[in-house]
């Protein structure tokens, strides 16, 4: 499904050469629920930028799908994002001035069948929870109605893999659980893949795998149950974006 | 990304900034009313003045007595400048020419009762009415015998005629003093809509000989009285400049003068033409090139707000390429908001543009004022240029959107 074969990524900070990745191998299958956890500046975010496409291994080779994307110009990146990747964020990241519906129609813009698309777009909105939120707009939806706007956004196309990064750090508790319920609900009934990048060691104890990095390197593969209490070191990347 | 839904997209982003986007278009409108205003009234000025020259007719000819500047000083006193009524005879016989109507011209004070002006007087023959192509509106022309009688009868141009009797009725029969001197008057010309210097209506016709020796005390040069200017009819206007040709080896051989070394000119009523429109289109070009350049300042203001729009919506750059976005839909995306807002801007601005010059065509200037001319010409190139100028100014901004990193610009804040 998803196969990673020694990536690096060296960023040029100016004079300084700054190495995010540093030889990262990883598989990922069809199904599976991944946790990517670790420290500020262990690489986790260059990790998922890679596999969601929007970034390029320095060196590596990077398949998804049977598709060896890490050759790929700008324009075909675009098009894998847009058929087979699914991207939620912490801050959402909806257009703020158009109502849910617009934004889940977005990526069929961009695809390759844009119209006729109609009860598509409101079966996904259903399959989330907001049947009766579709001509709202993100200014008058509650965080996790948000949310499930990104969530049936990062649907829409039907992708391969969701990446979800920081989907409950926004979010209280309670609406925090709520999401993570429904991405798993998906991942169930659908076979969804999903990546999570989170801190949380309570989202990290409910995927089926967790993925430690530091320092650019995988520190180590664990098992769920394993990967409980490690989640504690503070994540400063996270708390940029304004946790609760 | 299907061009209907490219241009949905961008006009809720324009209307999501109402005021911001109406300032914008301000700036196009501006330019595009100022350059559809201007060049329709530079328009209006040139077709006035060729209608004008028009109604004299076009293959028309005026010799003049040369001017002395040239080679002046080596021509000694007795060979001053002259035509003569003998050279103006002469010209007939030249093979394009068919007419051919000599004038002294000057002005004097016409007075009928209580009424007066000062008009201009030219003494004619015959032939003047269609040489020249006037028409009588009451009445008849100056005879033969008027001319070699030296009879004090005068034809009134209508003008003139408005003045002293207030229209062409009622005028023939009359006598007129001119310079104190009784005329009869025995006719009226028709108008021919003439306007400023150019009026052909004010102005009153006496036989050529009497305006030689009684009125306008004419010079004398030998033993034929000199004249102002021939008017020459030629065949066809196509035939204009061999008429010229003849008429100068005609007149060369009689003042026995050398090519480049002639005593008189010959203008015809196309060089005329020719200059005027030249200051006319002179003048249409600068009226225009001070619009065109409120235009690009108009346009410098899109750029503006469209460099000021890509930095305020990096992030929806970064979501939209994160979807799937590719570089051209972005590009795509910009381009038709600044294309929209200039097209907004030409649209209105023509409107705009058409009010005003209908406006100033109200204001009455002169006689007769000018009628701007908003040209189908004018309108598509002002909606071109507009267009033009909107996607100039918008292709910086937008490489700059479709460029940008998605990653980067989904964290700018």
């Amino acid at each position: 499904m998803i196969k990673v074969e020694d990536i690096t990524k060296l960023y040029n900070m100016g004079a300084v050469k700054v190495s995010a990745l540093r030889g990262v191998s990883l598989a990922i299958e069809r199904g599976e629920v991944v946790s990517i956890m670790g420290p500020s500046g262990s690489g986790k975010s260059t990790l998922m930028n890679i596999l969601g496409c929007l970034d390029k291994p320095t060196t590596g080779r990077y398949l998804l799908d049977g598709e060896e994307v890490g050759a790929l110009d700008d324009d075909a990146l675009a098009a894998i994002r847009n058929r087979k990747i699914g991207f939620v964020f912490q801050t959402f990241n909806l257009l703020s001035r158009t109502t849910a519906y617009s934004n889940v129609e977005l990526p069929l813009l961009y695809g390759k069948r844009d119209q006729g698309q109609r009860e598509h777009v409101k079966a996904v909105l259903e399959a989330v929870g907001l049947a009766d939120r579709m001509h709202h707009r993100p200014n008058e939806l509650s965080g996790g109605e948000q949310q499930r706007v990104a969530i049936a956004r990062a649907l829409i196309n039907d992708p391969v893999i969701m990446l979800a990064d920081e989907p409950t750090g926004n979010l209280d508790s309670k609406t925090g659980a709520e999401i993570l319920d429904l991405l798993l609900g998906l991942n169930r009934e659908r076979g969804l893949t999903l990546i999570l990048v989170t801190h949380d060691p309570k989202i990290a104890a409910r995927s089926g795998r967790v993925v430690r990095l530091q320092d650019g390197m995988i520190e180590n593969h664990e098992g769920a149950a394993n990967g409980m209490g490690h989640g504690a070191t503070p994540d400063l990347s996270a708390a940029k974006g304004g946790k609760p | 990304m299907m061009l209907r839904r490219v241009f949905l997209v961008a006009l809720t982003s324009l209307n999501a900034n109402k005021l911001r986007s109406g300032l914008t278009v301000l700036g196009i409108v501006i330019g595009v009313a100022a350059v559809i205003a201007l060049v329709s009234i530079g328009r209006g000025a040139e077709a006035s003045i060729t209608s004008q020259i028009q109604s004299v007719g076009t293959n028309l000819l005026f010799v003049r007595p040369g001017r002395l500047q040239e080679g002046g000083a080596f021509s000694a006193a007795g060979a001053a400048a002259s035509l003569t009524l003998e050279d103006a005879a002469a010209l007939a016989s030249a093979p394009s020419v068919v007419g051919v109507s000599p004038v002294v011209n000057g002005r004097a004070q016409v007075v009928f009762l209580s009424q007066n002006t000062n008009t201009s007087v030219l003494g004619v023959t015959p032939e003047y009415p269609w040489v020249s192509n006037f028409e009588l509106a009451d009445g008849e022309f100056l005879s033969q015998t008027n001319v070699t009688a030296r009879s004090s009868v005068a034809v009134l141009g209508s003008a003139v005629a408005d003045i002293l009797f207030g229209g062409t009725a009622g005028a023939v029969g009359q006598t007129i003093r001119l310079n104190g001197q009784p005329f009869r008057v025995i006719g009226v010309l028709k108008s021919k809509g003439g306007s400023g210097f150019m009026n052909q209506d004010d102005q009153v016709l006496i036989p050529l000989t009497t305006a030689q020796t009684r009125l306008l005390g004419a010079r004398f040069f030998g033993r034929s009285s000199s004249i102002n200017v021939v008017n020459v009819k030629v065949a066809d206007a196509k035939l204009v400049d061999q008429a010229t040709e003849e008429i100068s080896a005609i007149l060369r051989e009689r003042h026995r003068v050398l090519e480049g070394e002639e005593d008189f000119t010959i203008q015809s009523q196309l060089d005329i033409l020719g200059a005027l429109t030249q200051v006319t289109d002179t003048l249409t070009l600068f009226l225009g090139g001070i619009a065109a350049i409120s235009l690009v300042v108009g346009g410098i203001g899109i750029m503006n707000i469209m460099l000021v729009s890509v930095t305020e919506r990096t992030r929806e750059i970064g979501i939209r390429k994160a979807v799937g976005a590719r570089r051209r839909d972005i590009l795509l995306q910009f381009l038709v908001e600044s294309a929209v807002l200039s097209l907004l801007g030409g649209v209105i601005g023509i409107v705009l543009g058409w009010l005003v010059s209908r406006l100033i065509g109200g204001i009455p200037m002169g006689a007769q004022g000018i009628t701007p001319v908003v040209g189908v010409d004018t309108i598509l190139m002002a909606t071109v240029f507009s267009m033009a100028v909107g996607l100039f100014f918008g292709i910086y901004p937008a490489t700059r959107a479709a460029s940008l990193n998605p990653i980067d610009a989904l964290r700018y804040e």
